[in-house]
């Protein structure tokens, strides 16, 4: 029985003249991979930057796991259990790989400025834990043997880990990737997507920005489709891939 | 009622220069989103150099009427003021293009300081006096009085503006100038050279900056070393209030300004029942500055501009 | 050199030996210098204040990389507060009322108020702004010092609270323990006086105030702060709440200005609007920037060297040209020791910005942070190259 997570209706976003979403609705159930494809310019980071609260809607609701997040801050959805990562991976370049991922714990943790201070013993076992759940974090995405280098000097593929590391480290509920697989070759396509479903197979629920339709088809349980930031399809991507609207959508766009 | 009046004809000529100065800050605004900030001194030397001009041509015995003495001294000061301008941009900011932002703000910084004090060095930091221009004997309009010279700065000024808005709009020059500040990449690649338009900016600001300095030394009588500062830091606020990197901002918002600071300051006192007097007309301006900055940081006639994640 | 360095052995006797030179170093600098001894241990004193000034604008600065450019106007409230009560300005007033207390308060309560003061200062200027963009920020800051400066100047009606342009004076110097640091102190035959002192408490809290700064720094709001530097929208989606955080790093910042400020007005014996002037923000920043910004022994180094500087230029300035004008070279005196403390700042920061940005002792980070952009063009050149040469 599909347990529904987060649910939006009506969202719009305007900026200025542009309409970047209209009237969108869609609803992801716990445990799905929950894919989000379109055209260049659909709207669909915009989405995104609308659900982890970097943008605010105008208008629209917003429900996610009981708790109304319409117009709520970053710190506020990130709290609530949604994280993300970035099309254009936004790393803290000089921060070591560990440094990173402990960034990623500070929502989770509750050392005030006094602890900090005086490194009060429940503060630095909470420093210890917060480590100790960085480098299982590293290992989880495969990337250990790069805690200690700067993130900079990473791979692309091994920078896209980390900031999937960053990002479950938020102990999230829904963890949000965009376009993850840009640039990556098959190879690394495939164990990112093995990397996908161990992660939803641990209970996180996945939502999905990507251009790369065979995936796409392979992973996710359902799909939605953007086109001028409207929703024109939702559904289990067999009906998706033949639904008239979305081929055109894509002029073209042959899944192989 | 006749203070009222008094004090908007005080504020319309003090606005007008405002807005001169202002108009430096926004062109250079536009076109690489730094705040210059030795613009203030640029004035400020503009007014220096002018009054030591005129001291220098007195004393070697030629004698010209009032304007005429004013235009042979800014003869001497606007090329000294565009230089400046010119090689500030050159030595300080073009290497720090690709730095971080903080740094040519830090760098203009260090030159306002820097101009300031070879300013001390050269004049010492006594003010001097402007030579008399016009006719200072008031006439009566609507019951408050304006002089000569301050009808010439209104008048003036407003040409002068008008003069920049026609090259930005209709000529080659002015047409790089708004594509480099729309899109530096691609005007390069258009064809345009922009270290030339770059430098360009900061020449005509500087020029319109020296002319500026005049007005302030005539018309409050006299200039020195260390006006720079404060002037720069309220003509800043008046662009940021227009709309920072709108020209017609800087005009609104220089007048704007003005008017805000003189009514204000005549107001002040019998408004707080005297716990405040005119002696706070310089908060008015900062108030303002945080006032817009905090509350409506695109100003008067900016464009909202959202940061895309 | 580096297993030297990492040697436990010779880091206790390296700080041992730091430690012995700092607790001897006022008598070395007062022998040392003879007839100008207690002049330069004067200075020191000072330079120990401006060590504390640029140690709480490295956390503003260095650590959350917010310009401030009106810092000084927390020294000023530290100093203020500190002055108004162990005066006898405030004390006039308030004799005879349920308040006289105040003027009588002992240390370990007026210092923590000046603190929070200047703590709440800071707070009320950076909630609404500390939004802004960088350089938007640095002219706020600007105008709200400048602000601070004018109210102190003019709030001596209609109620008298600051004394206007006169400031306060007659300000009561430490008491600790009953002492009053005014008057010299004997342990073991050695007399400390007020200068010793002063010395002693300033270096106390200057270690105090690099214990907290440090341990802040390598704590998870250290680590925030260094995110929200690197890509503040990153740090916002990884759940940092961006505003209060930069809002603490402000509100510290402002604290320890505010102590040292307190310690500015005991020291002197009077405050004055003109010792909070724009210049004296921008003299503590160039300490920052020049010494290492987020680096603690680079902005002590800073601190030092641009305090020091104009001391000895302004001893070796003056004479120098009064020897040219006996020799007739000169008529007059061209050149002020004060201007020339201001041109010395002015080329310290265009220097710094243009040759070392990230200051002359920078932490790995921030260098790193400064040499991107350059690393970047360097990448780019060398692909061009390989694109022609492939």
């Amino acid at each position: 029985m599909a347990e529904l997570l987060l649910e939006i209706s009506g969202i719009h976003k305007r900026f200025g003249g542009l309409h970047a979403l209209n009237d969108v609705a869609l609803s992801i159930n716990k445990g799905e991979i929950y894919g989000l494809i379109g055209p260049n310019g659909a709207g669909k980071t915009t989405l995104f930057n609308v659900l982890t609260g970097l943008y605010q809607p105008d208008e629209g609701s917003f429900r996610f796991n009981g708790i109304d997040l319409f117009r709520k801050k970053p710190n506020v959805v990130v709290e609530s259990g949604i994280a993300r990562t970035f099309q254009n991976i936004r790393l803290f370049h000089n921060m070591t790989a560990l440094e990173n991922v402990m960034v990623g714990r500070h929502s989770r943790s509750k050392a005030s400025v006094l602890g900090a201070i005086l490194r009060d013993p429940k503060t630095r076992r909470e420093e210890d834990a917060i480590k100790v759940r960085a480098t299982e974090l590293l290992a989880y995405v495969g990337i250990s043997k790069h805690a200690g280098e700067t993130a900079k000097n990473l791979s692309y593929g091994d920078q896209r880990r980390l900031e999937i590391a960053r990002a479950l480290a938020t102990d999230p509920t829904l963890l949000a990737l965009d376009e993850p697989a840009a640039g990556m070759n098959p190879k690394e396509t495939e164990d990112l997507k093995r990397l996908m479903e161990k992660i939803r197979n641990d209970g996180v629920t996945i939502l999905l920005i990507e251009h790369d339709v065979k995936l796409m088809m392979g992973l996710c349980d359902r799909i939605a489709v953007l086109d001028y930031g409207k929703k024109i399809a939702e559904g289990i991507p067999e009906e998706v891939k033949n639904n008239p609207r979305v081929i055109e959508a894509y002029l073209g766009a042959s899944p192989d | 009622m006749d203070v009222l009046i008094q004090q908007l004809l005080n504020g319309l000529v003090v606005g007008s220069i405002y807005a001169l100065i202002a108009l430096g800050y926004t062109m250079v605004y536009g076109i690489l989103q730094i705040i210059n900030f030795a613009h203030g001194e640029i004035v400020m030397m503009g007014a220096m150099v002018t009054i030591s001009a005129i001291n220098v041509l007195n004393a070697s015995g030629v004698h010209l009427p009032g304007p005429l003495m004013v235009i042979a001294g800014l003869l001497i000061s606007m090329p000294v003021t565009m230089l400046i301008g010119f090689l500030i941009e050159r030595i300080a900011y073009r290497p720090l293009r690709k730095a971080p932002r903080l740094a040519p703000l830090i760098t203009a910084i260090g030159i306002s300081i820097l101009l300031q004090q070879i300013a001390v060095l050269i004049w010492k930091n006594n003010p001097r006096s402007f030579p008399n221009v016009l006719s200072q004997e008031p006439h009566n309009f609507l019951g408050a009085s304006i002089t000569d010279l301050q009808i010439a700065i209104v008048i003036l000024a407003l040409l002068i503006m008008g003069g920049l808005l026609f090259m930005v709009e209709k000529t080659k020059l002015g047409r790089a100038m708004r594509a480099v500040s729309m899109n530096q990449a691609v005007a390069g690649l258009m064809g345009v050279n922009i270290n030339y338009v770059i430098s360009m900016t900061f020449v005509i600001g500087s020029g319109l900056g020296a002319v500026a300095g005049v007005m302030v030394g005539a018309n409050y009588g006299l200039a020195y070393p260390t006006m720079g500062f404060m002037i720069g830091l309220k003509a800043f606020t008046a662009a940021v209030l227009g709309g920072i990197g709108n020209l017609a901002g800087a005009v609104a918002g220089g007048i704007l300004l003005g008017i805000i600071e003189n009514v204000g300051a005549g107001y002040l006192g019998p408004l707080t029942g005297g716990v405040l007097g005119s002696q706070y007309q310089d908060i008015f301006a900062f108030l303002v500055l945080i006032l817009v900055l905090v509350l409506r940081p695109s100003g008067l006639l900016g464009e909202r501009v959202a940061e895309r994640a | 050199m580096e297993q030297l360095l990492q040697n436990p052995n010779f880091q206790r006797a390296r700080n041992l030996g730091l430690a012995l030179i700092l607790a001897l170093l006022p008598f070395i600098i007062q022998h040392g210098f003879g007839s100008h001894g207690n002049t330069w241990l004067r200075n020191l004193d000072f330079a120990m204040l401006y060590i504390m000034l640029a140690l709480g604008l490295n956390i503003v600065v260095g650590y959350a990389g917010l310009l401030d450019l009106g810092y000084i106007a927390f020294y000023a409230v530290g100093a203020y507060t500190y002055g108004l009560m162990n005066s006898p300005h405030l004390a006039h007033m308030l004799a005879g009322t349920s308040f006289e207390w105040v003027s009588h308060a002992p240390l370990w309560f007026v210092l923590p108020l000046c603190a929070l003061m200047a703590g709440c200062f800071g707070m009320i200027l950076g909630a609404p702004t500390l939004k802004l963009r960088g350089d938007y920020l640095a002219i706020v800051t600007l105008g709200f010092g400048e602000i601070i400066r004018l109210f102190l100047n003019n709030l001596d009606r209609p109620i008298n609270i600051t004394n206007g342009p006169q400031g306060i004076n007659l300000i009561e110097p430490v008491s600790i323990l009953g002492h009053k640091f005014s008057e010299s102190l004997t342990i073991f035959g050695i007399e400390f006086e007020k200068i010793h002192l002063y010395y002693y408490l300033f270096l106390g809290l200057s270690l105090l105030i690099i214990l907290v700064t440090t341990r802040l720094q390598m704590s998870r709001i250290g680590r925030a702060w260094v995110a929200i530097r690197e890509d503040e929208i990153a740090a916002q989606a990884m759940g940092i709440n961006t505003r209060n955080v930069k809002l603490l790093a402000f509100a510290m910042g402002a604290s320890f200005g505010g102590v040292s400020g307190a310690m500015f007005a005991s020291f002197q014996g009077f405050v004055s609007p003109e010792s909070f002037i724009l210049m004296e923000s921008i003299v503590v920043l160039s300490m920052v920037v020049l010494g290492g910004m987020g680096n603690i022994p680079g902005v002590i180094l800073g601190a030092i060297i641009l305090f020091l500087t104009p001391e000895v230029l302004r001893d070796v300035v003056n004479p120098l040209q009064d020897k040219l004008i006996d020799a007739h070279i000169i008529a007059d005196k061209i050149v002020n020791p004060e201007n020339l403390r201001m041109l010395l700042f002015a080329l310290a920061l265009i220097f710094v910005m243009l040759v070392r940005p990230e200051g002359l002792w920078p932490s790995k980070v921030r260098r790193a942070e400064f040499h991107e952009a350059e690393e970047e063009k360097a990448e780019t050149e060398t692909e061009q190259k390989e694109a022609a040469n492939g």
